[in-house]
């Protein structure tokens, strides 16, 4: 099809400004990250923004089935041989596909048999014991993962090599089609004496790369969540690699000390701070001028 | 060997008890085959649903699901049973039960009459064999009205509940999201926010801030912290302003086991809010969530279909007259319901259990990021749930809870809905928002200008 004529495109571009209504409380936007002061088309939601909410939803749908590229995540690995000698080992659930792995959630927790055999044969090659390994599982957002695995343990790895006594750190596993617990079984297996998984979390709409973090201590396979300590969020416009790390730091030192993790190791890194809400009040009631 | 039997052709298909029959008639879900307990076959599920159809109403009283004495939730529904209620429908089948409801002589007056006989396994039963187009016309035939300071569950009426959910609870931040929804007429159900912080002390913050808001701006409604109902006891005791009592339900004893409370802590709980006395229109002071799922999440199923674990949850919340019922449908993920399919298709059947039950069912039609769903099934979802009489839905700054990290429906979802089907809020709310200015008081409509006491309120934080 050919269009006879070419308009030009200012005359394409003119929003509906009679019909579209804008809301002055938009700009409490400051306040908040939820979807306010939207405007109205009626009742209806106006287009760029129906649009722009499409786009958060694509995002998301995307981190959840967009496999983990383990090709990258291992090159990249390679940055952090001064603090974890040993290669990456790559691993799998016993969920075979991303669509298995959404309504089997007990397989994403299983190892698949393969993958018990390269950890039993790695096992063999092995003289000590570590006292952490780290896990990396996809989880539901393997984009999570790519981008916010390395440039943690890039924090937090130098920091395990300076502790008083230090951590002998065995080789980064990578767990495809994983969940949190599938960390556990990897740790029994290695007879680590912690494992620590990063893993990609539930994905929000603004928020599709979320990690987080699991730590076991003893590791072994069929323990519940009460047996672990997590840290969520961590991304770059969440929770820091610094501040994540130094949570992790404290869990780390103390599941070593204490000889535990989960509920009885309670995070005391959180310190109160007098929020802005506290001094600004609730502005909708309020009679200060 | 075999409770139920069904010849087909040459081939006898078995089925070895009640629970079994009626997982395996059930519609496909994902959460039925995560717990092993869904048919084998296309064929299979019509077989059994055959074969349920020809169960008759009274089996459900021997064929007890799960045994009277492991059970708190079973023996509420039998020490309850309406024998009365139950008689004009006694001499039905499941098959029967479906024809009777939908038949022109059966509306909301005899409805009404034999509520108290149907136990929630009966109405999951009759759902199972009913299409969604019948699921839609016996809940448009069910009446359940139910008050506090607005009366919610009118014909013609559709409730929103106000979420202004925050992930650090920051005041203004909700405070923001509430100014939000009042402009744009949502609020009549409950304002009720999910707290990020879970304790005593952050629900009684919230509930102070919710109260004022209430008060000074005299609006007809109740708010609520969605918080453990231990904890709601506690804040009561400390001169906290409670409207309703939250709690989220299941439909077994060990379900409830593991959310931390049983009966008698719902009973406590509800005389302990009724001693306020802060209802003006109406006593109903409890406010339930449910959804399909939560049974086996906790491992507390006992080898039964989720969708009948969920209408058991009915039972515990109707003994406690509650002012609203929430099931959260879509929340849980796709291991339990996969896509906007099953989503929808859940959705419709837990209102019609609901209702029929007499419950004041509403729906928070939602989905997560990795459910196979998206706005369209939730558009979907929610005219179907409107043209069925639901109760209320959730209402949200643009379907986003930044809190939660799912998706449900906004404040303009609930406004497109009532101008397709004419629909109202609360008689009490609606008279307010014309008071208030914010809708016109002629046309009905949402005025463009914000009125003037929100305006000063606004230019108090903003300073312009």
């Amino acid at each position: 099809m050919k269009l006879t004529k070419n308009l030009p495109l200012e005359s394409c571009d003119q929003r509906a400004d009679e019909t579209l209504v804008s809301n002055p409380w938009r700009d409490l936007r400051r306040f908040t990250d939820a979807r306010i002061g939207l405007g109205r088309a009626g009742v209806s939601i106006p287009t760029q923004e129906l649009l722009a909410f499409q786009l958060a939803h694509a995002k998301a749908q995307d981190a959840v089935h967009t496999p983990l590229n383990i090709g990258r995540l291992i090159e990249g690995l390679s940055v952090l041989k001064n603090d974890c000698a040993q290669p990456p080992l790559s691993l799998r659930s016993r969920a075979e596909t991303r669509s298995i792995y959404l309504q089997r959630p007990d397989y994403g927790r299983l190892l698949h048999s393969d993958s018990e055999q390269v950890l039993l044969q790695y096992r063999d090659t092995i003289s000590q014991s570590y006292d952490l390994v780290v896990v990396l599982a996809d989880g539901l957002s393997a984009l999570a993962i790519q981008e916010n695995a390395i440039p943690f343990l890039q924090v937090l790895l130098p920091q395990l090599a300076l502790a008083p006594i230090p951590w002998n750190i065995g080789p980064v596993c990578i767990v495809e089609q994983g969940r949190v617990a599938v960390g556990d079984s990897v740790g029994e297996i290695l007879r680590a004496k912690c494992v620590m998984l990063l893993v990609g979390e539930r994905p929000g709409l603004s928020s599709p790369d979320s990690m987080g973090l699991y730590l076991t201590w003893s590791p072994k396979a069929g323990l519940t969540d009460a047996y672990r300590n997590c840290i969520s969020n961590i991304r770059e416009a969440g929770l820091s690699y610094e501040e994540a790390s130094r949570k992790a730091l404290y869990l780390l030192n103390e599941a070593r000390r204490q000889g535990l993790s989960g509920v009885q190791l309670k995070d005391r890194t959180e310190d109160l701070v007098l929020t802005g809400d506290e001094v600004r009040g609730n502005f909708l009631v309020s009679t200060k001028g | 060997m075999y409770r139920f039997r069904q010849l087909v052709g040459s081939h006898t298909y078995g089925f070895k008890n009640l629970g079994e029959l009626m997982a395996k008639a059930t519609p496909a879900r994902s959460g039925d085959y995560l717990a092993g307990v869904a048919a084998q076959s296309a064929e299979e599920r019509a077989i059994a649903q055959m074969t349920l159809a020809d169960v008759p109403l009274k089996v459900f009283l021997e064929d007890l699901l799960i045994p009277y004495e492991e059970d708190e939730i079973t023996r509420l529904i039998v020490d309850s049973h309406d024998l009365v209620a139950f008689q004009p429908i006694s001499h039905l089948t499941v098959g029967g039960f479906r024809e009777w409801l939908l038949s022109e002589q059966v509306g909301s007056e005899r409805l009404e009459q034999v509520r108290l006989g149907i136990t929630p396994e009966m109405a999951a039963a009759v759902s199972k064999i009913m299409r969604n187009q019948d699921l839609i016309l016996v809940s448009k035939k069910c009446q359940v009205s139910t008050g506090f300071r607005n009366t919610l569950g009118l014909p013609g009426r559709l409730s929103t509940r106000l979420q202004p959910n925050h992930p650090t609870d920051d005041l203004t931040g909700i405070a923001a999201s509430i100014l939000d929804g009042l402009m744009y007429g949502s609020g009549d159900a409950v304002i009720g926010i999910n707290p990020a912080t879970d304790n005593v002390a952050q629900a009684c913050r919230l509930m102070r801030m919710m109260d004022e808001v209430i008060q000074h701006y005299e609006i007809p409604t109740q708010s609520c912290v969605l918080t453990h109902v231990t904890n709601t006891i506690e804040a009561i005791e400390q001169g906290a302003p409670v409207d309703l009592v939250f709690q989220s339900i299941g439909g077994t004893q060990a379900t409830n086991d593991s959310f931390g409370f049983n009966l008698s802590t719902l009973a406590e709980a509800q005389a302990a809010a009724l001693s306020l006395q802060r209802g003006s229109v109406g006593n109903n002071v409890m406010y339930f969530e449910t959804g399909q799922g939560s049974a086996l999440s906790a491992n507390a199923h006992f080898q039964l279909d989720q969708q009948t674990c969920e209408a058991r949850a009915y039972a515990v919340a109707r003994r406690f007259s509650p002012l609203l019922v929430n099931t959260v449908v879509g929340f849980i993920g796709p291991e339990y319901l996969f896509d906007g399919k099953q989503i929808i298709r859940a959705g419709l059947e837990d209102h019609f259990c609901g209702k029929l039950l007499g419950l004041p069912m509403g729906c928070d039609i939602c989905y997560t990021n990795h459910a196979h769903a998206d706005q369209n099934d939730m558009d979907n979802l929610l005219t179907l749930l409107s043209v069925a009489g639901c109760t209320f839905v959730m209402g949200i700054p643009g379907s986003d809870d930044i809190m939660l990290n799912y998706q449900t429906t906004s404040f303009h979802d609930a406004l497109y809905i009532r101008q397709v089907l004419g629909l109202k809020p609360a008689p009490e709310f609606d008279a307010w928002l014309k008071h208030a200015e914010i809708i016109d008081a002629q046309t009905g409509r949402l005025n463009a200008q914000m009125p003037a006491a929100f305006r000063s309120s606004l230019g108090r934080l903003l300073g312009n």
